[in-house]
């Protein structure tokens, strides 16, 4: 799967897909991979601030659980209600219907820290070689 | 050693194939100060004959030939010999965890009849597939309710079972949670006027047990909605799981956490029993312990699993709902079985008796001078009696007709200082209720 | 591959549908006396509003329909009555017969625990003589009957030191635990209301001193250590790890899981651990069941005696045993009663039946996992070469070269007659492999084992596909766990579950 351009990587494998000051979060084809089915998520209510890098909610497979972590700063706007019927979105289009919250993002500069699709390409190569190591 | 299947001679052959020579050296990585040079000074070794005439002699040293009028907790009902038919294949006394589905059918299967039965019985949703006991259970739910609502505070009743209380108090202490006690009204239950000042915004869980210490049903629709009025779940715990037979289930709590003693397990001097925690079906995933669910495999068969594995110890360690690992399982298969030889009119017929017997029972202490009964909510097997003099004493005079009394309410509760919890259960026949009653009339004839 | 299948494996196909499938009503399959007392109108007794009028699904069926149904049921699970379970850490040994015998006993089952202590002597005298066999055997002060399980013996524990530091003025904040501890250890600390600290194991898989020394602080409460570790290798600096715990004030807390590779052969008290648990329900033989019960004790050093859960067994002068339920500064009750009766009943005939020779049992143990391993050794990956004792952990590195791992050859493991081994720890080996047989099997019994893993090996080879979709032989193949997950069927309704019964 092609990781898209106009979206910024974590390398705890979130992409962020920024516009005006809001932004859509996600976990990744990698991270999904990684998972499993997913079988649950726990994401935070509407109205939710958070900082850099605290966990905001978690990812269920059958055999493990996989916090996500804030790329960016910010307030929930909404989370995904579709996820609550059809996990498996996450699983099928990660970086589309697969996302997880909408936030309004508390400072947009954060996100320049983050890797552009390349550079995450490039991260996850190199996972692969490790664990194949 | 009868139980090692190994001969002198495959132990040779078998060190031979690993290189060494003796055994010792397979012990090598202990550092020499610390490995034994003497065996243990344990007693035996005893053959077979040899342990069950040590343990029949102790058997001997306790209260057989006795007759009990003892509940409070830990009750003797009728026991068909099929459960331990049952109990006792190798297949189910001697397998493992359930965590490989595939050659654990029986096991998961069991587990899934057993959540339904409890379901069935308390009225709620979902059930769990057992805790360690029902004081265990009891906390487990107040934790659980704690973390549904992210609130410190709980409402405990002072009518809820001493030792459950005391279970929950030492689990309380590091986890932050702060236990206030409600008292009990005049009748028996939950003083709901004492709640309302109680209950306030920062309690989590409102915690009750009907039928209650004394043998009182608490009237739980009004403690529900106070409860839900501010926020916080009503737990409800049971201690006698019998009075489910012919009382109704209690679907006003949001927990309900259940000792299943009563189906099919003997007291064994206060264990193994099965704790139960059933709940709303929208609080399973904050739920303790393990779960079967019912799936299919690859080739559209039925079958069970254990599922939603990510609450627990193994998979989510320091943020697991609960550190249960082993649980009660054997316990709560007995139960199944259990309640499955009883069938909906058996355990109707036997709440039923039980209901009579009591009743019985506390007509004929209520002929003597003195004795009155204390509460006036309607109770199913046990109830309240004060006496004209310490229990105590009429206990000791009891003792001499080989009757071991009620329970005296006044360790646990120092106002209750001359009454006794009287439990009379199906197996009590006319003729012993009768001769108790006499007994306890001569036992308060006797000059002090 | 047939060839190689020397162990039948057999999966009794048996249909069962769920009792309530089989419900019918006017059937019944126990009969109660009939009652001798007037008959009472439950309307009357209890009131409308408590009044129930029957358990709505509650099964009804016969007598030879219960027998039948639990019988077929037992008949699809494997057992240690049927064959080895080589799981990691668990300690499947033996369940003696005649301690089922001696549980169900009268006189022992129907004792009531709140029943007189003058008439509770013999029960008394078995609890007081479990206690001084376990603490023989561990080297310990005291001891405690009273906890559950495993898990409920680490609170246990962990209140205990919490109590005890508290009572010296620094309650302290943290415990130590391995990065190859069991779940049970954090999910426990956490409840006792202390913050996790991980320590990595050293490239040998034991405790790294180094980073001890650096992290033991007077912050620092407890380690938890498990010996031998879960990889089944002895911690063999744990006397120097006591010392640097001593040294700050901090206590050792050893978790007894794998005490079978220990009783008779030294014993922890002696190599500085100040407070255990033991697993009766694994070194002492009493029956999982399918998940328990249990029972879970903690044997401590006097240090910690003043705050034992009550009650607590003591000789009076008369030479009377009774249960002491007032000490000022115990933690208070861990459960209701005084302990799973029942399971250390268990226990202690299991220790009587052995007496000193106890120390057989333990090398034995040793011996199998020793042999298992020599001979396994060619053909799966051991992450760490340092001698094994009651287990031995391999990884799936070598199988993973052909897309096949530890679940597959676990899986894979059932067609060829056994139970898996351990697959979900110790965390520190991607891929592990756990192997624990225990002294009760014979060199047959190994030598199946073996030759079964070997096979597995090849065909991980050669033909992986066949490992991959493991098992075949099963009553049901691999369940669906992700549907089961997402959609949760977690009891039987009277419309929705109309399904097929399994063929």
């Amino acid at each position: 799967m092609a990781y898209p351009k106009q979206f910024r990587y974590t390398k705890e494998h979130e992409w962020v897909d920024a516009k005006d000051g809001n932004a859509t979060i996600g976990i990744t084809d990698y991270a999904q991979h990684e998972l499993g089915d997913v079988v649950f998520v726990e994401l935070p209510a509407t109205g939710t601030a958070f900082t850099a890098g605290k966990t905001f909610g978690s990812v269920e497979s059958v055999k493990a659980v996989s916090d996500i972590y804030a790329p960016a700063s910010g307030e929930v706007i909404e989370a995904n209600a579709a996820l609550q019927n059809k996990p498996e979105l996450i699983n099928t289009d990660p970086h589309g219907e697969g996302w997880l919250i909408k936030v309004k993002l508390a400072n947009p500069a954060e996100l320049t820290s983050l890797m552009d699709a390349a550079g995450y390409e490039a991260y996850i190569e190199e996972k692969k070689k490790e664990a194949s190591a | 050693m009868r139980y090692l299947p190994k001969s002198p001679a495959e132990r040779q052959e078998m060190l031979a194939a690993i290189g060494i020579n003796s055994i010792e050296e397979l012990f090598s990585s202990i550092p020499e100060p610390y490995r034994l040079k003497k065996p243990l000074d344990l007693p035996g070794p005893l053959s077979e004959t040899e342990l069950i005439q040590y343990f029949q002699a102790r058997a001997a040293e306790n209260s057989a030939g006795y007759t009990s009028f003892l509940g409070a907790g830990v009750y003797n009902h009728l026991r068909s010999v099929v459960t331990d038919t049952i109990l006792q294949r190798g297949e189910f006394l001697t397998s493992y965890t359930p965590y490989q589905a595939e050659i654990s059918q029986g096991t998961l299967q069991a587990i899934f009849e057993f959540q339904t039965l409890m379901c069935q019985l308390t009225g709620q949703e979902v059930a769990n597939a057992s805790m360690y006991d029902g004081s265990t259970a009891t906390t487990e739910a107040v934790l659980m309710a704690e973390r549904l609502t992210g609130r410190r505070r709980v409402l405990v009743a002072r009518s809820v079972h001493p030792e459950y209380r005391d279970v929950l108090r030492t689990y309380a202490k590091n986890s932050g949670l702060k236990i206030e006690e409600i008292p009990y009204s005049a009748a028996g239950r939950v003083d709901s006027n004492e709640l309302k000042t109680a209950l306030r915004d920062d309690v989590c869980a409102l915690v009750v047990q009907s039928p209650n210490f004394f043998g009182a049903l608490e009237n739980l629709a009004p403690l529900a909605d106070a409860a839900h009025a501010s926020g916080a779940l009503l737990v409800t715990a049971i201690a006698e799981a019998l009075s489910l037979g012919v009382v109704k289930s209690p679907t006003e709590a949001d927990i309900v956490a259940m000792e299943a003693q009563s189906f099919g397990l003997a007291p064994s001097y206060g264990g193994p029993f099965a704790g139960v925690v059933a709940a709303r079906e929208k609080f399973v995933r904050q739920m303790p312990g393990r779960l079967a669910g019912q799936t299919t495999d690859q080739d559209g068969r039925r079958g069970f699993v254990l599922t939603l594995a990510t609450r627990e110890q193994h998979i989510r360690r320091e943020k697991a709902t609960s550190n249960i690992c082993t649980n009660q399982a054997l316990c709560a298969l007995a139960a199944t079985v259990h309640l499955a030889l009883l069938g909906k009119e058996g355990i109707r017929e036997m709440a039923e008796q039980n209901l009579a017997k009591a009743q019985y029972t506390l007509e004929e202490l209520e002929k003597i001078p003195g004795i009155k009964r204390t509460f006036k909510a309607p109770f199913f097997n046990e109830f309240t009696v004060e006496l004209p003099r310490s229990v105590k004493i009429v206990n000791a005079e009891l003792l001499k007709d080989k009757i071991v009394g009620p329970f005296v309410l006044g360790a646990a509760y120092s106002e209750l200082s001359k009454h006794a919890l009287v439990c009379v259960t199906e197996t009590a026949t006319r003729g012993e209720i009768e001769r108790f009653a006499g007994c306890v009339r001569r036992a308060l004839e006797q000059p002090l | 591959m047939n060839s190689k299948i020397k162990k039948a494996s057999r999966h009794t196909n048996q249909n069962a549908g769920l009792i309530f499938e089989k419900s019918s009503p006017g059937k019944r399959a126990f009969d109660l006396p009939p009652l001798d007392v007037p008959a009472i109108d439950p309307e009357k007794a209890l009131g409308s509003a408590h009044r129930r009028g029957g358990v709505e699904g509650f099964p009804e069926v016969s007598e030879i329909e219960v027998i039948r149904h639990f019988t077929r049921l037992s008949t699809w699970n494997y057992a240690i009555d049927l064959g080895m379970y080589p799981l990691g850490s668990c300690t499947m040994k033996y369940n003696p017969r005649v301690n089922e015998y001696i549980a169900r006993l009268a006189g022992l089952a129907t004792e009531h625990p709140s029943q007189p202590q003058e008439l509770s002597q013999g029960c008394l005298k078995i609890l007081s003589l479990l206690e001084k066999c376990l603490l023989e055997i561990t080297g310990m002060d005291a001891i405690t009957l009273q906890p559950a399980a495993g898990a409920q013996g680490e609170l246990t524990g962990l209140l205990l030191t919490r109590a005890y530091h508290e009572k010296s003025g620094n309650p302290r904040r943290k415990v130590l635990i391995p990065d190859s501890a069991h779940g049970t250890n954090p999910a426990t600390a956490v409840i006792a209301g202390y913050e996790v600290e991980n320590i990595k194991s050293n490239a040998e898989g034991q405790v790294d001193i180094g980073k001890l020394r650096a992290q033991v602080t007077e912050d620092v409460a407890a380690l938890m250590l498990t010996n031998p570790s879960t990889l089944g290798i002895f911690e063999q600096q744990i006397p120097e790890i006591a010392a640097i715990l001593h040294g700050k004030g901090a206590l050792l807390y050893m978790d007894g899981a794998n005490m079978n590779a220990l009783a008779g052969v030294t014993r922890p008290g002696e190599l500085g651990v100040d407070v255990m648990h033991l697993n009766l329900h694994k070194t002492f033989s009493t029956p999982h069941g399918g998940g328990g019960p249990g029972a879970g004790p903690v044997a401590i050093k006097k240090i910690l005696e003043p705050f034992l859960p009550v009650p607590v067994l003591v000789e009076k002068v008369d030479g009377k045993l009774a249960l002491d339920f007032h000490r000022k500064e115990s933690i208070g009750r861990v459960k209701a009663f005084s302990g799973n009766f029942g399971v250390l009943v268990r226990a202690l005939a299991y220790i009587l039946a052995y007496g000193p020779g106890i120390r057989q049992a333990t090398e034995d143990a040793v011996l199998n996992a020793n042999y298992i391993r020599k001979h396994l050794e060619p053909d799966f990956d051991l992450p760490y070469a340092r001698p094994s004792m009651h287990e031995v952990v391999f990884s799936d590195a070598l199988q993973k070269k052909n897309g096949v791992n530890t679940v597959d050859i676990a899986k894979r493991l059932i067609d060829y007659g056994f139970h898996p081994y351990t697959t979900a720890f110790p965390l520190i080996v991607p891929g592990a492999l756990m192997i624990e047989p225990t002294e009760s099997e014979d060199k047959e019994e190994c030598d199946l084992f073996i030759d079964a893993m070997k096979s597995i090996a090849e065909e991980a080879e050669k033909t992986p596909e066949v490992v991959r979709t493991a098992p075949h032989t099963t009553r049901v193949r691999r369940l669906d766990e992700v549907g089961a997950a997402r959609k949760p069927i977690l009891r039987w309704k009277p419309a929705a579950s109309r399904s097929e019964a399994a063929d």
